[in-house]
């Protein structure tokens, strides 16, 4: 099958990546850019880590609780975006529930139905709209950013109350690990290859692109 | 031109050759007017980052009386509670980084705009430095919600949020919006003509 080539994203360069050593990156020769990187077994972990984090998935265990004057009260996340819309911050409470409950969840789902569908070849179309959301839901699905926000808070209500850190914690510990090695480990150049074409004529399909600098030499 | 799924191929002639045979989106050279998009979504975030350090974000109300904090007054008040680890997290990810993200890509436009073809490789580094902080911005925003969650012991204490935490929000949202909508190919554009004068 010929080669083509590829665009970087970043800065548009055209250039081939050549066939990479085990474990090889390919960064652009102009920007410095990863095109591509080279993941034996990548998918394969990639579903089991995608179907650990769905288990894990911690939205329902209570985070932290508070207890003072023999007084207890503890909560979720969803509990925290709940109770900003209740005090009349909808907008806020929303975009708190899509970073830290919604994309990351349709971020896993999108991942486990990728790679369970990914043994037929060719894939069905759909499978290329499932990677725009993937990609989409990676850029808000915020899980780290929002266990800092809990670590912070925690802090700052502990000046007030005793503050008892709940099983939710941990399990959302596990989750960011989870996810994150979720989003290194996916290879989805190697599902791209695998999604079958829409129209196949003869003209559209890669021919050699004049005016191209292949390798960045300069004449 | 090049499509979503980054496949690569020489424009057609005909606007119905110009779909990716793949994925079956319209291949475009660029991101749609990515120097006009930008620039509006900084301009916005710089409006709304006024308000969101002026107005109070959240309320507490104790058994000493209800007060009222900016995003400032949250870092002095952490500061003086002891940790001062967690004040300079928070007031990286507060102050310091939606600051950066909207200074760079404001510096990124202006550059590109007078044809700079000096430090492109470092140009493209600071636009990823920007895309990768972009997240840590919403820091302050889950810290509150956790707050107020949890702080619900009423008559004793309770905490309220208040608007300054949604033009904070809104600042958060509009420079992620700003750092996608601008197209660091742009940056190699005068490189590129000059290569071509050259040649």
């Amino acid at each position: 099958m010929p080669e083509t080539p590829v665009a970087c994203p970043d800065c548009d360069l055209l250039q081939h990546v050549p066939l990479l050593p085990p474990r090889g990156k390919a960064l652009c020769r102009r920007c410095g850019k990863v095109l591509a990187t080279d993941k034996p077994g990548a998918n394969e972990r990639t579903l089991a880590l995608a179907v650990g984090a769905a288990i894990v998935f911690a939205n329902a265990l209570p985070l932290m609780g508070l207890s003072a004057a023999r007084r207890e009260v503890d909560t979720t996340i969803i509990g925290g975006a709940w109770m900003m819309w209740q005090e009349g911050q909808q907008l806020t409470a929303a975009l708190v529930a899509l970073c830290a409950v919604v994309a990351p969840a349709v971020y896993i789902g999108i991942i486990v139905v990728l790679l369970a569908v990914r043994i037929y070849s060719p894939a069905p179309l759909w499978v290329g709209e499932l990677l725009h959301w993937g990609e989409l839901a990676r850029e808000w699905a915020m899980t780290e950013v929002m266990m800092l926000g809990v670590l912070v808070a925690l802090v700052k209500i502990a000046d007030l109350a005793t503050v008892v850190i709940g099983v939710g914690i941990f399990a959302t510990g596990v989750l960011i690990a989870l996810i994150t090695m979720v989003a290194v480990n996916f290879d989805s150049g190697k599902i791209w290859t695998q999604v079958q074409w829409t129209t196949v004529d003869a003209q559209s399909l890669p021919n050699p692109t004049p005016a191209i600098d292949y390798q960045g030499v300069k004449k | 031109m090049q499509a979503l799924c980054a496949f690569v191929k020489t424009p057609g002639h005909t606007r119905a050759t110009n779909y990716c045979p793949r994925c079956g989106n319209e291949l475009a050279f660029r991101r749609h007017e990515a120097m006009e998009r930008t620039w509006a979504l900084i301009i916005a975030a710089a409006i709304c980052y006024v308000p969101a350090n002026l107005l109070p974000v959240m309320t507490s109300i104790t058994a000493m009386g209800a007060q009222a904090d900016t995003i400032i007054g949250g870092v002095i008040l952490l500061y003086r509670t002891g940790s001062w680890h967690l004040a300079l997290i928070v007031l990286i990810a507060s102050v310091i980084i939606p600051l950066t993200k909207l200074f760079a890509l404001a510096y990124l436009l202006i550059t590109v705009q007078r044809c700079s073809a000096k430090s492109n490789r470092e140009r493209a580094q600071l636009y990823r430095l920007v895309e990768f902080i972009g997240r840590w911005s919403m820091l302050d925003v889950f810290v509150i919600a956790f707050v107020v969650a949890l702080v619900q012991l009423k008559p004793l204490m309770a905490a309220q949020p208040r608007y300054g935490i949604l033009f904070f929000a809104a600042v958060v949202i509009l420079t992620i919006f700003a750092s996608q909508s601008f197209d660091p190919r742009l940056i190699w554009d005068s490189a590129n003509k000059m290569e071509e004068r050259n040649e």
